[in-house]
Formats: structure tokens, C-alpha cells, sequence
């Protein structure tokens, strides 16, 4: 049975001496984050925000908080902040002269008019809901989609879903369970201390940079916890971060080329017979064949087309056989065409050493009560309602396991439908917290731009204006932050154990500023006002929560309750399989068609994938485009994080820019001095789709043919330029459209050529 | 009367720059001052492969060790935000103790 516990005593709010009010709550976004729940202690004095502090009393940041919180009072009192609804005509769409203040029944009247308006003529589907990654909006997209708008046309414009769908894909089919993470205590009152808790002997840490990430709810420093307490690093990453440089083994494989080493180190594991035989015999389908499959990668040939030296992937191998071991995997294996093969070879190592959701190995994600993880008909998951609608979401026709996988639309043929109008018109665009013409989400976002200039209708919802709302919205609405409202965040809604934290209403809101949730219920009301009233979610913030909070397993607190306590923490058991805690049925076992870890996927086989992971050479690469060498003899890679930022957030924040001006791409000292580039000098990256600039910063963390480049850059400062310069530093412009893997899931973010040059002045 | 200081562990400071903005908050300092600042060494390739690369942050003149925060029972606003938890408050005697329990990488800062 899972467990959520209170974690701590301390009142919710105390007075200090002076008068100066300290509340405690978690964070979430805006501004944006992935949802770690830090603890926080902010000083009010007089109404006003004075500071914000750590809270010891939260179980895993203990008090740690990075600069993004530490700079909130900064981002409250922004004077570029959107502080009231603002409407502008359809024709002056990108003058940011034009804007007109209104008040929000104004601005609901226009966007629940032109629903109708725009519904009737073109169908319920012609109405759109995109939001941002990782942002607390994510959380409602769904339901406002779905539930609020009657549409199916939820939009993630991200070329191959290339943002954990992949990983969750693999996740579903292979391991036959939800969202899975690196075991370190999460839910353990003690943490590390707790008798039940073993240390991993390992770590892999795959494409993935955890201390700047923090992705989906996880608090990545807690790696550093575990490294001091003897946890060995295996990090594979074709740029040297900060953990690679502290591993035992830094695999330095070439962009792209993941799948073979992943597949070299299973060949080593089975081919020195490292692996579990009792947990494969009793627990996995499929071990022949893909032992089978892993004998056409021995470490030499990896070493050919990967660059890591076939000794390093031994080693290694021999590493991450042990038990316990464990692994951190990352974005940049969504961001590959061959994603599922990466993700099925890496957990593949764990599946047949029997390190899953054993103490110190992977944890398997748990099963919510609905039964599901993300998709619609997703494999084992409990179908509520089935769809009957004739004409497909946009995509799905032409990738028919999207059905399978994700409740919205497939990106990169969305970008068609835009263009097309196949299979159904998309009219009105509903965008929340998504700043998607900005070098993150959207590969050539110019494109995606062209194909959303002329629609009928935008309204976007931020707390700053962005380039994407004064090049698109007839309407924007102003987002409260984190302590203008109330809301809950924990560790991958659940499926991982961990916090279970309130974020509680600390400060009035700004100006008019109304939370996400707030804004989607005010909507609510005016469409759906005939709802049945035992359908008390829809009633205000507090009842949806507390219906949230009832869907997870095993929890029946309430909302208020929650803010009392401030901080849960919420546990989930080991060896959920043997439990019967993975499957709907309750039988033990996995939540795959065959009941066991599928390392032979019969879904993949059902819809017409090769049923065992392959290598695809990068589709871009020197081997695939030989005639571009010559031209384009560098290869990029994008996204490394930076503490300062999250995605296209936080820019105008005067003391992060502070400590990371501009956009930066990293080069190797000898391919810097044949270029003639020093550190600081502005340089452009350009290849046949697109240029950028960046400045350079000289370091042997690349090798010398490769550059890492900054995402998310625009400028807010340049007012006066179009759209706040945001083509200027845009790497996702020399980015290909729809190069994605055969399932649709899976593009190409990295692993793309170019050169470089100076820019002179 | 005892000397107070701090404790850095290089070898796990990861350059989060949480001390930097914490102590700003603290101090109350403008833009481009700072009360502790974060140095960085290297990172290059050693003879033997491996990486030399530190992060080390230093106190500046600016540093009271936090005497208000300390006094009412809580720890410097460095050491209680850094998110790797390297720094570390006490007294010399102390510090030198752990200092020699950790037996590398680490230096101590009297500001």
C-alpha cells in the first residue's frame, strides 16, 4: 500500500517580532519549473514580499533553493509583469503598440463568444489548447481541452513529442509500468537512512543533466546526496557536465548514436553472463531473441560508430551489472528518432540484471487508480470512454500508435493541419504559458509562426508578454505566480514517491492576475454551466484540487487539510510486480500484454515496429550526408540547462542575467583557434535550414567537432526590435520538420550539422 | 572567544550560484556586489585523463558570517540554500576537524 505522511509540525504561517508575516509553501510555476515543490519561506511585511527563503522542514530540498527562487521578489515586482486582461485587433497582431486594457469579463466574453462562433462553423476539434512544458498549466491542458472546450485538439508542437513521451512510451511497452526515476528515498521519512533503502552501487545518468534539470518533479542535487554517500557514476553524454567530469566512466559517445552503445552494453552483460537468470526466467518476455538482437552490437563495433572506446563500454557494463544499480535517463533520448530503441536497450540493461523497482534500483512508476498513464488506449490501461469520432486527431491517421500513446495530436503533422486544414481546420488557438515561436519547443518555429498568423483566433494566457503572444494573440490573460495562488505539486502526479506539497496563496495577486486553474474554471462555468453538481471539481480551485488529490492511491485527505500540513510525503512499496500493484487486473506481474517486462514488445510488433531495439544512424550525420561534411564539418547538440532558467523563462530577470548573459555556445579550444573565435566573441551557427548567434565559450567539455548550443534565448530587453530579437539566438531554426521515428514520436533536437564563423561587430 | 568561519567541499560544489544570490538577498546588496562569488578552476584534461575542475566560492569583505541570522539560531544564507549543502558554518577548531575528516578537496574561509 502507498503512504502519504505529514512531515512536519511548523505552522503554516508565523509572525515574527517586527510585524513581518513567513509563510511556508511549495513552489511550482510561474515562474516556471518542473515541479520539484521546493519548500519556501517567504517574508511578507505590510502586504508586501520582503523575501524568500529555503524551508528546512521540506524532506528533499531541506532548505536548498536555487537561484530562481531566490530571485522571486525580483520576478513579483517586474514592471514588465501582465498585470490585466488586454485585448488587440485581429489586424494589428505583432504591433505591441496596440494593446487595449479590459476587464475579464470582457476578455471571457470575447474568448466564450468566439469559441461558439468559431465551434460552429468548423467543429468542436477546430478549437486548440497548447501549453508549455512542464509548467503547472500542463497539468489542466487536458481538461480544458477535453473536458472544457469538447476538443480533442490538444497540441504539444513539439517535433516528435520529443519530451518524455518517447522514454514513456518505452516505459509502458517494455517495463509495463508508469513514469520511472533513479531510486533515491524519495518517499522515506529517514530517506537514505531508512532500514528498507539500499544505496545504488551505480548510477547511469543517459542524455540527461539532472542538477540543472530537475526534471518532472525530481530534485536532481539529491544525485550529489548519493554521490557522497558512495553512489559511482556511468554518465553517457556527448558533452562533459558536471557529473560526467565526477564518473568513473564518461561514455563520450558522437550525437546520436545512443542506441548503439546502449545495445554494446547489454552484449556485454549477456555475453559474460553478468545478468539475472531468475529475474528474466521469471519476470521477462522475449530474453532469446533480444539477447539475439544484443549480440549484433560487440563492443568494437559500438566503439566504430559511437567513439567510446570498446574498453570504457566493458567497464561500464560490468558497473551497472551490480546490484543495486540504477538509472537517470534524460530528454535527449526523445529527441532522436531512434527514442524507443534507446530507451528500451537502456532499461533493458536493468530489466535483465533485476535491478527494477527493487531498493536502490530503477522505481518502477506506479499505476493510478484509472489505471492509465498518459495515452488514450495506452496498453493496460482501463479505456473510460471510447472514441467514436470517425475523423482521426490531427496526425493520427497517418500514425495510427499516437492512439496508443498520448491524448493530443501528433506535433510535426500538426504543423500540416495548420497549413492544410486536414483532417479538420484548427481556428482558435487557446495558449497557455507555451512561448513556442522561441527556440525550444518548435523546430523551425518561423514556420510554425507563418502557420498560425492568419487563424481566426488566439488568446494566450502568460505572466510576461513573450515574442509568441505579440506575434499571435488577439487576447492575453495574466497569470498569477506560485504565491498569487493555490495549487499541489508532487513527484510525476504520483507516480513516483516523494512530495505530495500545497502551494498556498501567500500574497493578494498583482494587479488582476487569476492562476491557470482559476482562468479554466471561470471558463467552465460560462460553457459548461449545466454541469451535473455532483461533479464537484468544477465548483472552484479547492474542490479540484481535492478531486486530484482523491485519484491517486491510497489518499483520501482533502485540500485544506494538505495546506495545513504544507509538505507530504508520499510513499509507493517496492516490488509493485510482485504485489499485483502494476497491472488493473491486481495480479502480479506487469502492465504488458504478456504480463512480464517485454524485452521482445509485442505492442511494438502489433503496430508494425521492429519488436527489439536497432541502431538508425542519425539521419543528418557525416555517415548519412557524406556531400554536407565538407561545409558543415561541425555537429551541434542543444538544450544543456543552465541554473538560470527554465526553457524560455526568466530573461528578464536582471540578476540571473547577471550571472548567464546571452546565449552561449560552447566550443573546443582547438576548433575555436582554427576558427579564429575567442572567448565572449559573438559567432554564428548556421547550416542549409537556418543561422543564429551566440557568444562563444571556449572549453573541452565538446570534442573538437562538436558545439553545444544554449536553447530559449530572446531578448526582452529589445523592446524596440521585432518580436524582443527572438530569431537572433533561435538554434531550433536550423532544425529539420518531421525527420521522426516510424511510431511518430522522436526528432532530431541535436546531432544536426553546421559551421560556425565569427560575426563580426 | 571562538573564531567562526566557513567550510567549502570543492570536490562537490557543482557552481549552482545560490550562495551568491542568497548572501545578496541577505546583505541587501546591489546589483554587481557581491558577499561571497564563485571562482571557477579549469576544467582542462589532466595527463591522466582525467578532469582538474573546481568550483570554489570565496567570501568577500562583505561577509558578517550572517551574525543576525546565526544569533536568532539559524545558519548562514549561504550555507542554508547551496544546493549541493557543501558549505558548511563553525568554528575553526571545528572546521579544521572536518576538514580533516573529509581529507580532500575542501578549503576554509575566514572573511
Amino acid at each position: 500500500m502507498s503512504e502519504l505522511r505529514r512531515v512536519s509540525d511548523t505552522p503554516a504561517v508565523e509572525e515574527l517580532a517586527d510585524g513581518t508575516k513567513v509563510f511556508r509553501t511549495a513552489q511550482w510555476s510561474p515562474p516556471g519549473c518542473h515541479g520539484v515543490g521546493c519548500g519556501l519561506r517567504v517574508f511578507v511585511k505590510d502586504g508586501r514580499l520582503v523575501k524568500v527563503e529555503g524551508d528546512p522542514d521540506q524532506p528533499i530540498t531541506n532548505g536548498r533553493l536555487c537561484v530562481r527562487c531566490l530571485t522571486l521578489p525580483e520576478y513579483y515586482y517586474h514592471e514588465d509583469r501582465l498585470l490585466y486582461p488586454m485585448k488587440r485587433a485581429r489586424d494589428q497582431r505583432g504591433n505591441p503598440e496596440a494593446w487595449e486594457r479590459i476587464s475579464w469579463d470582457e476578455a471571457y466574453d470575447i474568448l466564450v463568444s468566439k469559441y461558439w462562433e468559431i465551434r460552429e462553423k468548423y467543429g468542436p476539434d477546430s478549437i486548440s489548447v497548447w501549453t508549455g512544458t512542464g509548467r503547472e498549466a500542463s497539468a489542466y491542458q487536458f481538461q480544458l481541452c477535453n473536458q472544457v472546450f469538447h476538443s480533442r485538439t490538444a497540441i504539444h508542437a513539439n517535433g516528435g513529442w520529443s519530451c518524455i513521451i518517447p522514454r514513456q512510451t518505452a516505459m509502458d511497452w517494455v517495463l509495463g509500468c508508469a513514469y520511472v526515476e533513479y531510486d533515491g528515498a524519495f518517499g522515506f521519512e529517514d530517506r537514505y537512512d531508512d532500514p528498507r533503502y539500499e544505496l545504488p552501487k551505480y548510477m547511469l545518468v543517459w542524455g540527461r543533466n539532472p542538477l540543472w534539470s530537475n526534471p518532472d518533479g525530481l530534485f536532481g542535487h539529491s544525485v550529489i546526496d548519493m554521490m557522497k554517500r558512495g553512489t559511482k557514476l556511468i554518465v553517457a553524454d556527448p558533452r562533459a557536465s558536471w557529473l560526467a567530469m565526477h564518473a568513473e566512466y564518461h561514455l563520450q559517445l558522437r550525437p546520436g548514436t545512443d542506441t548503439a552503445l546502449a545495445m554494446a552494453l547489454n552484449n556485454v552483460i549477456i555475453e559474460e553472463d553478468l545478468y539475472d537468470h531468475e529475474f528474466v526466467e521469471y519476470w521477462c518476455y522475449g530474453f532469446d531473441e533480444y539477447a539475439e538482437r544484443m549480440r549484433t552490437m560487440p563492443p568494437e563495433k559500438a566503439e566504430e560508430i559511437t567513439g567510446v572506446p570498446a574498453d570504457d563500454i566493458r567497464a561500464a557494463a560490468r558497473c551497472l551489472a551490480q546490484k543495486p544499480s540504477t538509472a537517470s535517463v534524460g530528454l535527449k533520448v526523445d529527441q532522436n528518432p531512434n527514442c524507443i530503441q534507446i530507451g528500451h536497450a537502456v532499461w533493458g540493461i536493468f530489466a535483465i540484471c533485476g535491478n527494477l523497482d527493487n531498493p536502490g534500483g530503477v522505481k518502477l512508476g506506479q499505476t493510478m487508480k484509472n489505471g492509465g498513464s498518459t495515452g488514450r488506449g495506452g496498453v493496460g490501461m482501463t479505456v473510460q470512454k471510447e472514441d467514436e469520432n470517425p475523423i482521426p486527431i490531427a496526425g493520427h491517421e497517418q500514425y495510427p500508435a499516437m492512439d496508443f500513446i498520448i491524448n493530443t495530436t501528433q506535433p510535426d503533422c500538426t504543423l500540416d493541419t495548420l497549413l492544410t486544414g486536414s483532417p479538420y481546420p484548427i481556428e482558435y488557438l487557446f495558449i497557455q504559458s507555451s512561448n513556442f515561436i522561441s527556440s525550444c519547443i518548435t523546430q523551425q518555429p518561423m514556420r510554425w509562426l507563418e502557420a498560425c498568423r492568419h487563424k481566426e483566433f488566439c488568446v494566450a494566457t502568460d505572466i510576461f508578454m513573450n515574442p509568441t503572444i505579440q506575434a499571435l494573440a488577439d487576447l492575453v490573460l495574466p497569470v498569477s505566480t506560485a504565491l498569487e495562488h493555490e495549487g499541489l505539486v508532487t513527484f510525476h502526479g504520483c507516480n513516483q514517491p516523494g512530495q505530495f506539497n500545497a502551494l498556498t496563496k501567500v500574497l493578494e495577486p498583482e494587479g488582476e492576475c487569476k492562476s491557470d486553474l482559476e482562468i479554466m474554471l471561470d471558463i467552465d462555468h460560462r460553457i459548461n454551466p449545466d454541469r451535473d453538481p455532483s461533479e464537484k471539481k468544477w465548483l472552484d480551485t479547492q474542490s479540484y484540487l481535492t478531486d486530484k488529490i482523491r485519484s491517486i492511491p491510497d489518499v483520501d485527505i482533502d485540500y485544506p487539510t494538505l495546506q495545513e500540513w504544507v509538505y507530504g510525503q508520499y510513499e509507493v512499496p517496492y516490488k509493485q510486480y510482485e504485489l499485483g500493484l502494476l497491472r488493473a487486473d491486481g495480479k502480479p506481474g506487469f502492465k504488458s500484454p504478456t504480463g512480464r517486462v517485454e524485452l521482445f514488445s509485442t505492442v511494438m510488433q502489433h503496430l508494425g515496429e521492429d519488436p527489439l531495439p536497432y541502431y538508425e544512424e542519425p539521419r543528418f550525420s557525416k555517415i548519412s550526408r557524406p556531400e554536407w561534411a565538407e561545409e558543415y564539418p561541425l555537429t551541434f547538440v542543444t538544450g544543456a540547462r543552465q541554473v538560470t532558467s527554465f526553457h524560455t523563462e526568466h530573461r528578464m530577470i536582471d540578476s540571473l542575467r547577471e550571472i548567464h548573459s546571452y546565449a552561449t555556445v560552447e566550443i573546443h579550444p582547438s576548433m575555436a583557434e582554427k576558427q579564429g573565435i575567442h572567448e565572449g566573441d559573438w559567432v554564428y551557427i548556421e547550416n542549409p535550414w537556418g543561422r543564429c548567434k551566440m557568444v562563444a565559450k571556449i572549453t573541452p567539455v565538446v570534442k573538437e567537432d562538436v558545439i553545444s548550443c544554449d536553447h530559449g534565448w530572446w531578448y526582452p530587453e529589445d523592446k524596440d526590435k521585432e518580436l524582443y530579437s527572438v530569431w537572433k539566438s533561435n538554434i531550433n531554426e536550423l532544425m529539420p520538420h518531421k525527420e521522426i521515428g516510424k511510431l511518430g514520436l522522436g526528432s532530431h533536437y541535436g546531432a544536426i550539422p553546421c559551421k560556425i564563423y565569427r560575426a563580426e561587430g | 572567544m571562538a573564531t567562526y568561519g566557513l567550510m567549502i567541499d570543492n570536490e562537490y560544489c557543482t557552481g549552482c550560484h545560490s550562495c551568491e544570490i542568497a548572501c545578496r538577498n541577505e546583505l541587501d546588496l546591489p546589483k554587481g556586489q557581491w558577499g561571497i562569488k564563485l571562482l571557477e578552476l579549469g576544467p582542462w584534461k589532466k595527463l591522466d585523463g582525467k578532469w582538474e575542475t573546481k568550483f570554489v566560492p570565496v567570501p568577500t569583505t562583505y561577509c558578517t558570517l550572517c551574525a543576525e541570522r546565526v544569533e536568532a539560531g539559524g545558519v548562514p544564507a549561504c550555507a542554508l540554500h547551496c544546493l549541493a549543502d557543501v558549505i558548511e558554518y563553525g568554528t575553526l577548531e571545528e572546521l579544521a576537524v572536518k576538514m580533516a575528516e573529509k581529507g580532500k578537496q575542501c578549503s576554509m574561509f575566514l572573511p
